[in-house]
């Protein structure tokens, strides 16, 4: 039984990190229609800045706010470079993104250097005991700041100018533009918020996993199977697919086999294409002939 | 020829189409006309296997054809065109009216990829057959354009000319005139007369009431789902419901 | 080909080509089949295999397809490093050297020969293939799936098939590839390797046979380019792509014909 508790609960931690690669992709995914994969590299774009900041000797919480600000810049530099693509279809703009993932892994492994790398927890490396089982501050920490962030989001999204005209413009761009809404700015937006959400995930997961140039394979593409678990498009849907597919990672790592400990994100993302393609939620249009 | 039964189509708690029967005789051009959204269009899509039937049977010469997909329905003799152009305009306008002879062309591919003699003389000889086709719209001469390159209007007859290389005994023609002009709209009203000097049967629906009345031989009036008045054009164009209808939504005939 | 003339992208191909060199590897091996043998079955087995998640997958457009296809590449290389009895783990697996009929292909010379007569081979009945009422269809499935199926074809069966015939032919060359490098590993499945195959297809130009081959000719003879600047690689490798995707995104292959079309248009 406290095994058990033990597993939901590594399972939810590393859950909600997934959550949080998953909103980003639904972030640009709503307002642009882009799937970006370079999402992953955001994570690892965030999490080895602020190793290295902490290296160069400043303080823990200004290499993660500058951290931040340098994968926004990140997040802007992608969308400039998408709107200067003549071409707009879908599988070049795939592959667009997938060519700046590339990037961001070569550039990590120029500037940064190809070693595994780690960092104190913000919060110490404390822990306390709750039935039975020990659970660390760091991952009660990467609890607190995702469902802040799910949160936050939710306000911005339902109750700001700014995050209502960003809805209008994934609803119906002409219309929008119309409205006198600026979607180059609101895209732009989107583009630096998705990336800024995937830095926090990124500086989270550190102190628990370590991080290095090519962390962010793996993540982005579970971030995008929970992404689509939870109905793409749909940022709650996201945290949900997140958890979901957290905790059944832990649970088959634990009980089964932890060599397929990787493969449960993508056998559950087939299961959900190919039988609701609309997620468990149901309540997205997937695109079916 | 054509036997609709009672169909039935619902979309949500709407329905589009409402236990709606009719038949089309061999040999007529029989249109189906009504406001928009009188389902028209879903009539089509029902009967070539797009959407599924909800109730009722379709029959074509007493075989039950309900529910059988698109691509099926062309081996019995059924083709159609769309109301918004559907031409593939990565391809010429020769290769699209080849598509049309599509069902009587070898396409194995281990011959295919040896290039074998048999494949050879069987493209050359539909060739033939599709430039005869586009003879009659007179666009031989631009067979090996870009479909891309052409104007609507040349596209929707082009649309017809691919139906007939099926060689169909029933052609649905969904709004073949649509967005086109006087001048473009006479000369598709002259190709399917000569669709029908063919004796190919057509259910053509159809907004320019003008071409409805001249070339139909038999008319199907509906109206929100529902049949309103069926006859000849004299006896439509003095039907008092169909009418009443019409001046409703701002049409007059 | 999946790509360009089904209008489709596949994120899988790498995984394919890698299994199905394993099993061709591992049949030549373990059970001491002639390696010619070997690759027939794994033909066999790999084309029955994508035959069947062809269906449910090709239901799929667009960005969806592009997961699943991507999703089932990570399972099949999960696959491939956790069952390491059979496959040898990450560390992969020596390969015997290649025979047909007992004529043995050792130096780098007879292996040039052997791809440059199959590339040959299959570009000359991919061109067949092409210009035949089967490529036609194919064609006419990328330009309007509702037309091709308004005139009697079975737009996802012919789906199917090309799905099929791809995974055959990474098949064959994952294959190949292991036998002549003497060596498999799961890196040859992942999902980077899938990658550089579309990356390969989108850099020639979708939907051009020669395209590709630029492509992987490109993609080939870049990273040994490159192994001066080695630390730059991956660098200057993803910012060549993001160059061609933002500038000439119908590929290079589209850059030829261009110049094909002025010089025409100067002669008249």
């Amino acid at each position: 039984m406290n095994e058990l508790f033990g597993f939901l609960l590594s399972g939810v931690t590393v859950g909600f990190i997934y959550a949080l690669v998953g909103i980003g992709f639904t972030v640009i995914y709503n307002s642009s229609g882009i799937i970006n994969f370079s999402q992953g590299e955001f994570v690892m774009a965030g999490g080895m800045s602020t190793v290295f900041l902490l290296k160069a000797g400043l303080p823990l919480g200004v290499s993660f706010i500058l951290a931040i600000m340098i994968t926004s810049l990140i997040g802007i530099i992608l969308y400039k470079l998408i709107s200067f693509s003549k071409d707009s279809s879908q599988i070049s703009l795939i592959i667009l993104t997938l060519g700046f993932a590339i990037f961001l892994r070569g550039l990590a492994e120029v500037v940064f250097d190809k070693e595994l790398h780690t960092m104190p927890s913000f919060v110490g490396d404390g822990s306390f005991d709750m039935f039975g089982t020990t659970l660390t501050y760091q991952s009660i920490l990467i609890m607190v700041v995702s469902i802040v962030i799910v949160i936050f989001l939710y306000f911005f999204f339902k109750k700001t100018k700014t995050g209502q005209a960003m809805m209008a413009a994934s609803i119906n761009v002409d219309a929008a533009r119309l409205m006198g809404i600026n979607i180059k700015k609101i895209l732009m937006i989107n583009f630096a918020l998705s990336a800024a959400i995937a830095a926090i995930g990124g500086v989270l997961l550190t102190p628990i996993t370590s991080t290095n140039y090519e962390v962010g394979i793996m993540l982005g593409l579970k971030g995008f199977a929970a992404a689509i678990i939870g109905g793409l498009g749909n940022p709650f849907g996201a945290v949900a697919g997140g958890l979901v597919l957290g905790i059944l990672e832990s649970l088959i790592a634990g009980y089964i086999s932890s060599e397929y400990k990787d493969a449960v994100a993508f056998v559950v993302m087939l299961g959900i294409l190919f039988f609701m393609p609309g997620g468990i939620f149901g309540n997205t249009k997937a695109q079916r002939v | 020829m054509l036997k609709i039964n009672s169909v039935t189509k619902q979309f949500g708690g709407i329905k589009a189409v409402d236990d709606l029967s009719f038949r089309v005789k061999k040999g007529h051009i029989h249109s189906i006309i009504g406001p928009n959204g009188a389902g028209k269009t879903t009539l089509v899509n029902m009967i070539t296997g797009v959407y599924k039937v909800d109730h009722g049977t379709i029959f074509l010469d007493g075989a039950d054809i309900t529910n059988i997909t698109t691509d099926k329905l062309v081996y019995r003799g059924i083709c159609r065109t769309f109301q918004n152009l559907e031409i593939c305009e990565n391809l010429t306008v020769l290769e699209n009216v080849l598509l049309g002879f599509d069902k009587y062309m070898d396409k194995s591919i281990i011959k295919s990829c040896f290039r074998a003699k048999s494949i050879l003389e069987d493209e050359k000889r539909h060739k033939d057959r599709a430039l005869h086709l586009l003879s009659l719209i007179g666009l031989e001469k631009i067979a090996n354009q870009k479909a891309e390159n052409l104007s609507y209007g040349i596209l929707k007859k082009l649309e017809i000319i691919r139906a007939l290389g099926t060689s169909p005994e029933l052609i649905l023609l969904d709004e073949p005139v649509a967005g086109l002009n006087p001048k473009e709209t006479a000369e598709v009203a002259d190709l399917i007369k000569t669709v029908v000097a063919d004796e190919v049967t057509i259910v053509l629906v159809e907004h320019d009431m003008k071409m409805v009345m001249q070339i139909s031989d038999y008319i199907t009036v509906i109206n929100f789902g529902k049949k309103l008045a069926q006859g000849t054009p004299e006896e439509i164009v003095n039907n008092k419901d169909v009418i009443r209808a019409y001046l409703g939504s701002g049409v007059v005939c | 080909m999946f790509m360009g003339y089904a209008g489709q992208v596949s994120l899988g191909h790498g995984a394919f080509a890698g299994l199905g060199g394993y099993i061709a590897v591992i049949l030549s091996s373990n059970y001491e089949l002639s390696p010619l043998f070997s690759i027939f079955i794994s033909v066999i087995t790999m084309a029955i295999l994508a035959f069947i998640i062809s269906k449910p997958i090709l239901r799929l457009k667009g960005h969806y397809l592009a997961m699943a296809t991507l999703g089932v590449g990570v399972i099949i290389s999960i696959f491939l490093n956790a069952e390491d009895e059979l496959t040898g783990g990450s560390d992969g697996m020596s390969v015997d050297s290649f025979s047909i009929f007992g004529y043995e292909f050792t130096d780098n010379l007879q292996w040039y020969i052997l791809c440059a007569v199959l590339l040959v081979f299959t570009i000359w009945m991919f061109t067949n293939l092409v210009d035949s009422p089967f490529g036609r269809v194919l064609k006419s499935i990328q330009g309007s799936e509702k037309a091709a199926n308004s005139v009697g074809i079975n737009v996802s069966h012919y789906k199917s098939i090309v799905f099929v015939i791809s995974v055959v032919i990474a098949t064959i060359s994952g294959s190949l590839y292991a036998f002549f490098s003497g060596f498999i590993s799961p890196a040859e499945a992942s999902f980077s390797h899938s990658i550089e195959l579309v990356v390969m297809v989108v850099l020639g130009g979708l939907g051009r046979i020669y395209g590709a081959i630029i492509g992987a000719v490109i993609l080939t003879i870049l990273p040994q380019l490159l192994t001066s600047f080695e630390d730059y690689q991956t660098l200057i490798y993803g910012a060549i792509i993001i160059f061609i995707m933002i500038f000439m995104p119908k590929g290079i292959a589209s850059l030829f014909n261009d110049m094909k079309r002025r010089l025409l248009a100067k002669d008249k």
